[in-house]
This record gives C-alpha cells, structure tokens and sequence, in this order.
C-alpha cells in the first residue's frame, strides 16, 4: 500500500502538469527581437528593415483589440498588412498559450 | 596454407581492432560530449525540457551533418550561434538595445585530429531523425546571391534572426552562410519546411514556405557557402 501510494506520488510529480506561461513563451520567442523589456530593443533589430513595435507604448498599444494582436501573433504580420518581419506562430504555441501572451502584453502596456 | 593461416590471424586482428575503435570512439562521445548533448532521443516534447538543454541534440547528426565539416570543426570549434544556444540565457539589458552577454560564453571543447575522426565516424552513425527524411530533398538548382537574398530577406523575414554574412544580419539564430557547408542540404530543405518536425520547441517559427521557395533558399545557402568568408 505504501508502494503504491509512492508510486502515484511518483507519478504526479513526473507528470508533464507544465504548460509554459505567457510570460515564459514571451521570453523565449518574442525576445530576440521584441527586447528582454519589451520595448522593441531586442538583439536583432539592427539590420532590421522594420522596428519591432515597443510592446511598453501605451498608446499603439491600446489601439489594438486584444483580437487583432491574437491575429498577427498566430498569423504574423503579414495578415494585417504590416511587416513579414513579425512572423507567424501558429505552429508554436497552441491558441491558449498565444491568449496567454496576449494577457501578458497587456501587463506589459499596462492597457486595456 | 600457412600463408592462409596468416592471412586470417590478420583479418581477425582487424575485425577486433574496429569494434574496439567503434566502441572507443562511442565511449568517446559519451565521456567528452554527453554532458551538454543529447546523444539519443527522443527530442524534448515539453518547453521545460527544451529550454533546459546546454547545446543542439546530436542523436540524428549522421543525417543533419557533413563529415568533413564535422572532423575539421571539432578541431577548431568556432561560434556558429552568436548568441549561444537557447539565446535569452546569454543576453543582458544594454544602453540602447539588448546586448550579447560574451561572459556567459565559453568555447566549446576542442579534439585532437584523430579524435576529431573517431568523433565523426561516431557521430554518422547517430541517424535517430525525429522526423522522415528523403534523400534527394534538394532539387540541386542554383540560384545567384542577389535574387536569392532577396527571397531570404525581403520575401520570408528570414534575416531578421540569421546572419547571412559576418556582422550582418540577426543574431539569435545559428549564422547562414556557413549552414551549407555545415548541413546536409536534404536536412536543409526538411528543417526549413518544418522545424518543429525536428524539434518541436525551435525557436525558429514556421512560415510555410511554398515548396519551390523552399528550394531556392537552399539553393541560395548552397551559393553563400561558396563565397569566401573571412
Ligand atoms: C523576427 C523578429 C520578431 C519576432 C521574433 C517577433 N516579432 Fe513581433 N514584430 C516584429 C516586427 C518587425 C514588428 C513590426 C511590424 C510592423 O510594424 O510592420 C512586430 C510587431 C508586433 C506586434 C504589433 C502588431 C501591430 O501592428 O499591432 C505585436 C503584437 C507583436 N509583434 C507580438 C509579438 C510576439 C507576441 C512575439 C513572440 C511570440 C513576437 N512579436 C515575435 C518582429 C518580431
Ligand atoms: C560544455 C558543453 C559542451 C560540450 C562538453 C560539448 N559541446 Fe558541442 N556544443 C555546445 C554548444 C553550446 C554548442 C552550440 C555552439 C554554437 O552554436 O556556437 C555546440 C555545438 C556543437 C556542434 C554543432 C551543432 C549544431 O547543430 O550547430 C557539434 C557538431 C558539437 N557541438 C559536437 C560536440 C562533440 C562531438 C562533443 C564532444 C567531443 C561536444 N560537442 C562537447 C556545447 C558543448
Ligand atoms: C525568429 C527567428 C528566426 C527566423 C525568423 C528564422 N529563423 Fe532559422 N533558425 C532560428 C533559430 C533559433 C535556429 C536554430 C534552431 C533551433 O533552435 O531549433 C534556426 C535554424 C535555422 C537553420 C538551421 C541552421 C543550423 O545551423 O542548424 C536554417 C537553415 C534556417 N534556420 C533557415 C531559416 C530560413 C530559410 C528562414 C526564413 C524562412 C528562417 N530561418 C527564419 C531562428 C529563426
């Protein structure tokens, strides 16, 4: 009995329960090119034709519904007729995590 | 007959000889390389595991590495990823834009040359791919630098995270114009149309590529890779 109860304790911590947050997803993938504050500053703009958007600007910002920066995160920019430079992470992140970064977007304008 | 008898004393002195090489140069990867890499799979399903990992998997390099890149570059390792591997571990805050934390970057490990050979022969024999891989991919068209610069950059975005020559391009994907002397160019095309098929975490997104394009980006890989780079 008490093998069996280590082994369902075994189990539950070994179980994948993880699913990265938004702000982790934003780490890894936005980061190279949004900046590790998310004001547009990240290691690849130099030789960038278009600047990443400075995910801190209030003002851009809030004139995006958080269903139009679900779009161009899923489709890339190209589907909203701006820079092939943002590109598409459909195959990335699943629609929850990709909602998930939304919210964290919005943390990070501090805007609705 | 005597002579036969010497003859088969020697095979088997060399039959023996070469399981002890294979078994030593193995022995060799597991020593010297399994603490940072991967030497089989699978390839990490959750990002946990992926952003945890210290260097690229090196269980499929028989079908993703070119030999003769392989036994020169262990000898004389050089940075291929001017980031690092897994990039924001090796970044920090600067004046004006975010910097590359060189601190945070060691060199990789060098072999001798016969280490370097019994490296790579172990090495070409690691073929678990995480995903199917034709041979033949590669149509083996050729395309100019100028026309094919144009569908890596302004088409597909694809510098934004790749340098396509020194000190030009993004830095927090491996540099391009050595991919081609360092990858197979079937592993190319497969990695391009789906990076997620070879590691489901990449941090390079997928675009989608239409097939013929993808062709003409390898095709343009293959060109940089001739050039002369200092
Ligand atoms: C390869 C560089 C690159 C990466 C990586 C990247 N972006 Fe972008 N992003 C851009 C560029 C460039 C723009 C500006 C496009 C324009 O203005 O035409 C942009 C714009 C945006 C916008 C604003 C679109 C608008 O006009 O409202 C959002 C939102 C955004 N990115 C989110 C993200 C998120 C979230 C991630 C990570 C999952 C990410 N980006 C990763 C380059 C990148
Ligand atoms: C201390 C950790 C460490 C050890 C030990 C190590 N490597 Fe690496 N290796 C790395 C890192 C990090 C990279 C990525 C370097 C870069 O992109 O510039 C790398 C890159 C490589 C690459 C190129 C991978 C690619 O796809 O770009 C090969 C091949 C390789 N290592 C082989 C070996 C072999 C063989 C050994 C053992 C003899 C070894 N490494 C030992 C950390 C290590
Ligand atoms: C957002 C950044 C980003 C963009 C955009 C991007 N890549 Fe990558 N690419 C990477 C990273 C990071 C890797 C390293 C592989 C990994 O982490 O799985 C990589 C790996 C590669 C490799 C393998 C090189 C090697 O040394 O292993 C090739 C080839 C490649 N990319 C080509 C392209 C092409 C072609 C495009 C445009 C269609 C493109 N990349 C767009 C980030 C990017």
């Amino acid at each position: 009995m008490k093998q069996l109860s280590l082994l369902l304790l075994s189990f539950f911590i070994t179980t994948p329960l993880y699913a990265a947050s938004g702000e982790e997803n934003y780490k890894a993938y936005c980061w190279q090119c949004h900046g590790m504050q998310g004001d547009g500053m990240g290691i690849n703009i130099e030789n960038m034709s278009v600047q990443p958007r400075d995910h801190t600007d209030r003002k851009s910002m809030s004139a995006r519904s958080d269903a139009e920066l679900f779009k161009v995160i899923k489709e890339g920019g190209l589907s909203i007729d701006k820079s092939v430079l943002m590109p598409p992470w459909a195959d990335v992140m699943s629609d929850a995590e990709i909602k998930a970064i939304v919210k964290y977007l919005r943390k990070l304008c501090d805007c609705s | 007959m005597r002579n036969y008898i010497r003859l088969s004393i020697l095979i088997a002195i060399g039959a023996f000889s070469s399981v002890t090489i294979a078994a030593n140069s193995s022995a060799l990867l597991k020593d010297r390389c399994a603490s940072c890499h991967k030497l089989e799979g699978p390839v990490a399903q959750t990002a946990e595991e992926a952003w945890q990992q210290k260097a690229p998997d090196l269980f499929y390099a028989g079908v993703k590495y070119k030999r003769k890149w392989l036994s020169s570059w262990l000898v004389k390792p050089t940075r291929i990823r001017p980031a690092g591997y897994l990039y924001f571990n090796h970044i920090k805050p600067g004046k004006e834009m975010d910097e590359i934390d060189q601190s945070t970057l060691p060199k990789h490990p060098a072999l001798t040359a016969s280490e370097a050979e019994m490296a790579s022969d172990a090495l070409m024999k690691l073929t678990n791919a995480p995903t199917d891989l034709k041979k033949g991919e590669f149509s083996g068209k050729s395309i100019s630098i100028s026309f094919g610069e144009m569908t890596f950059d302004k088409f597909n975005g694809c510098m934004a995270c790749h340098q396509i020559e020194p000190g030009y391009g993004g830095l927090s994907g491996p540099e391009v114009y050595t991919a081609a002397n360092r990858l197979q160019e079937d592993y190319l095309v497969s990695f391009i149309r789906s990076p997620q098929a070879w590691n489901p975490k990449s941090l390079m997104p997928n675009r989608h590529v239409k097939e013929a394009n993808i062709q003409k980006l390898v095709a343009y890989l293959v060109a940089l890779s001739k050039e002369e780079w200092k």
